[in-house]
């Protein structure tokens, strides 16, 4: 944006860091001033903390209409819309990181939401559940039954997430799709990151989340 | 042209008086530099009534706009002198309220073509002594922008904090952020579109036919007969209002309820409460608008359309705003559906730029953003709050 106002809300380093440990990780990879969009963005406390702490110019899609009433209420510009079918209605290159946290497995097409997400930002910050977690593991073992964790607390029947995947999966998938992968983590229960690149086998084992920073080759 | 409005501190009665009542006003235009249409006709002088509430800040950082609808006028809140009822729009405009009187300057001006005191049709027009009648110029979206954009420059105010409105209010509101891109910070369009559909128009069309088939209307110089096409105009007004409601809404209000009467007639009085309801919207509608005006300004609202200076592209259209734009829908909205907010919102972002999107789960229709629909007022509270942080509005002057 440019202007002779200023397009972002004043930084306030005063505000307590009040957001899940997860999404700190996430917030912490990005330096102030870029452009962003949170892709299901939920309540906004990832982008209110961004807009508000980090300088971030920011922006949100979210599906759900009280997620959205939140944050517009919040004074964040966020609209309602879908991951699956309203990225494409954004120009090339338009954003410096797209973040998608904890949404990919409720997406229909993955692959080409992740597409989609490096067409319109340099790079992508995505956030999953890790079902190659040794309890998730463990359970389908032992109990035979799907595994239905804390944070994702739905019988497989009724779930919105339709598309689990693993660490290994996702970085199968980063490959087959030729994007760089920057920072690969596995996050254990303790908030703390296992990078992939030291020992994938550890980080699929013990990351409760999987936390990567894509980009395309030529970017 | 004077200026109007210039910053003196109030005491502190006369601040909370003018936040509460407003103060209603006319200014003649266009005396020296006549107002050029779309048309390209020319209109000058010509006279604009408008009504503001709350006090403009040392910077004139503080104004909001409120642009009316079809139908509306300038008495937002606060008793209004035509019919003496409340203004249309108390629970978003005073004192704590959403567009907060205290803090805003908030002010409203009855559009060009319309009947509450600008010039339109039914006023004298200067030239000849008589009512204008169909002499008055056609008129587009644009044209009454202009003159909102006249009476501001006259009062000395540049840049517009906040630009509203709902229905042809919204449409102004676009119109605003694409034909004046530096003096809008943020605008708020609820419940509109971005051009007239066929659909948008037939339904106009049914309404200016009832009134020119009245025989009352006598090509629109009815001023010199002494009577007005009230039934046409009520017909008119009639089929509009079905527009304005969703099926289901008239259903659950309505349904087949018979009025005060136990069964069926066998006639055509109005048996079905529905019926009543209509009629009574008609033939009190037909005692606070001009037929002529009526004419003109859906006239203008069929031949809106942003792109039209754009090469048909939205987003292009909005390529040159600063504005962040709050754009709000209403699920049962048949007239200005959701789809046409989606794409409004769409073209902001193919350009980049800031905008929110909201739409509301009410079963009122179109018309529920002139109601208590308390997600509407929450979110533009919000909205406008943090615009006001962002644009760095004081408060505290005087």
């Amino acid at each position: 944006m440019t202007g002779k106002r200023t397009t972002t809300a004043p930084f306030n380093a005063d505000r307590p860091a009040d957001i899940r440990i997860d999404l700190l990780l996430i917030a912490n990879k990005i330096p102030a001033g870029s452009r962003v969009l949170d892709v299901g963005c939920g309540d906004g406390d990832l982008l209110h903390h961004l807009v508000h702490q980090r300088g971030v110019d920011g922006r949100g899609i979210e599906l759900s209409q009280q997620g959205v009433n939140r944050c517009v209420t919040r004074g964040l510009s966020v609209i309602q819309g879908n991951a699956d079918t309203d990225l494409a209605f954004y120009p090339d290159k338009c954003f410096d990181y797209v973040i998608l946290s904890q949404t990919l497995q409720a997406t229909h097409r993955p692959d080409k939401v992740l597409q989609e997400l490096l067409r319109i930002g340099r790079r992508a910050i995505v956030s999953f559940p890790n079902f190659g977690h040794w309890r998730v593991r463990l359970n389908l073992l032992l109990a035979g039954k799907m595994p239905v964790t804390k944070r994702l607390d739905y019988p497989w029947y009724s779930t919105p997430n339709i598309h689990f995947c693993t660490v290994r999966d996702f970085v199968n998938l980063c490959a087959d799709l030729n994007f760089v992968i920057e920072e690969g983590q596995g996050i254990n229960s303790f908030g703390q990151p296992m990078p992939v690149s030291g020992n994938l086998w550890m980080a699929n084992v013990f990351g409760t989340q999987g936390l990567f920073v894509i980009k395309r080759q030529d970017d | 042209m004077g200026v109007f409005v210039r910053y003196t501190p109030m005491t502190v009665t006369e601040t909370s008086s003018v936040a509460r009542d407003g103060k209603a006003q006319s200014i003649t235009l266009g005396q020296t530099d006549p107002l050029t249409l779309d048309s390209g006709e020319e209109l000058g002088p010509f006279q604009v009534a408008y009504k503001s509430w709350g006090q403009l800040n040392a910077d004139k950082s503080n104004v909001v706009l409120v642009c009316h609808a079809l139908t509306g006028d300038q008495y937002v809140t606060g008793v209004n002198p035509l019919t003496g009822r409340e203004g249309w729009w108390p629970l978003m405009c005073g004192p704590g309220r959403p567009l907060d009187t205290n803090k805003y300057f908030v002010i409203c001006a009855n559009v060009l073509g319309s009947c509450a005191g600008t010039s339109g049709p039914a006023e004298v027009n200067p030239k000849t002594g008589k009512p204008y009648g169909l002499d008055f110029p056609v008129l587009t979206i644009s044209d009454m922008v202009r003159a909102q954009a006249m009476l501001l420059d006259a009062l000395g105010i540049e840049d517009i904090f906040c630009v509203i409105g709902g229905s042809m209010g919204g449409m102004q509101v676009l119109q605003w952020a694409v034909d004046y891109p530096k003096r809008v910070f943020s605008a708020v369009p609820i419940a509109t579109t971005w051009r007239h559909s066929a659909q948008n128009i037939a339904f106009h069309e049914v309404g200016r036919q009832a009134i020119m088939a009245d025989p009352n209307w006598h090509h629109g110089k009815y001023y010199d007969h002494g009577v007005t096409p009230h039934a046409g105009l009520a017909v008119a007004r009639m089929a509009a209002h079905i527009t304005y409601m969703s099926e289901s809404g008239l259903t659950s209000r309505f349904g087949r309820s018979l009025q005060d009467r136990s069964g069926v007639t066998y006639g055509f009085d109005a048996d079905f409460q529905i019926e009543s309801y209509l009629r009574h919207q008609g033939i009190s509608f037909v005692d606070r608008f001009d037929a002529n005006s009526y004419l003109y300004i859906t006239r203008a609202m069929d031949y809106y359309d942003l792109t039209i200076n754009h090469g048909g592209i939205l987003a292009d259209a909005f390529r040159e705003t600063e504005a962040r734009f709050c754009v709000m829908s209403f699920a049962t909205d048949w007239l200005y559906t959701t789809a046409e907010s989606r794409n409004i919102v769409r073209a902001l972002n193919a350009v980049g730029k800031q905008v929110s999107f909201v739409e509301i789960d009410s079963n009122n229709g179109h018309d529920s953003f002139l109601l208590d629909e308390p997600e509407m007022l929450e979110i533009i509270a919000g909205f406008v709050r943090s615009a006001a942080e962002q644009r760095g509005i004081s408060t505290d002057d005087g």
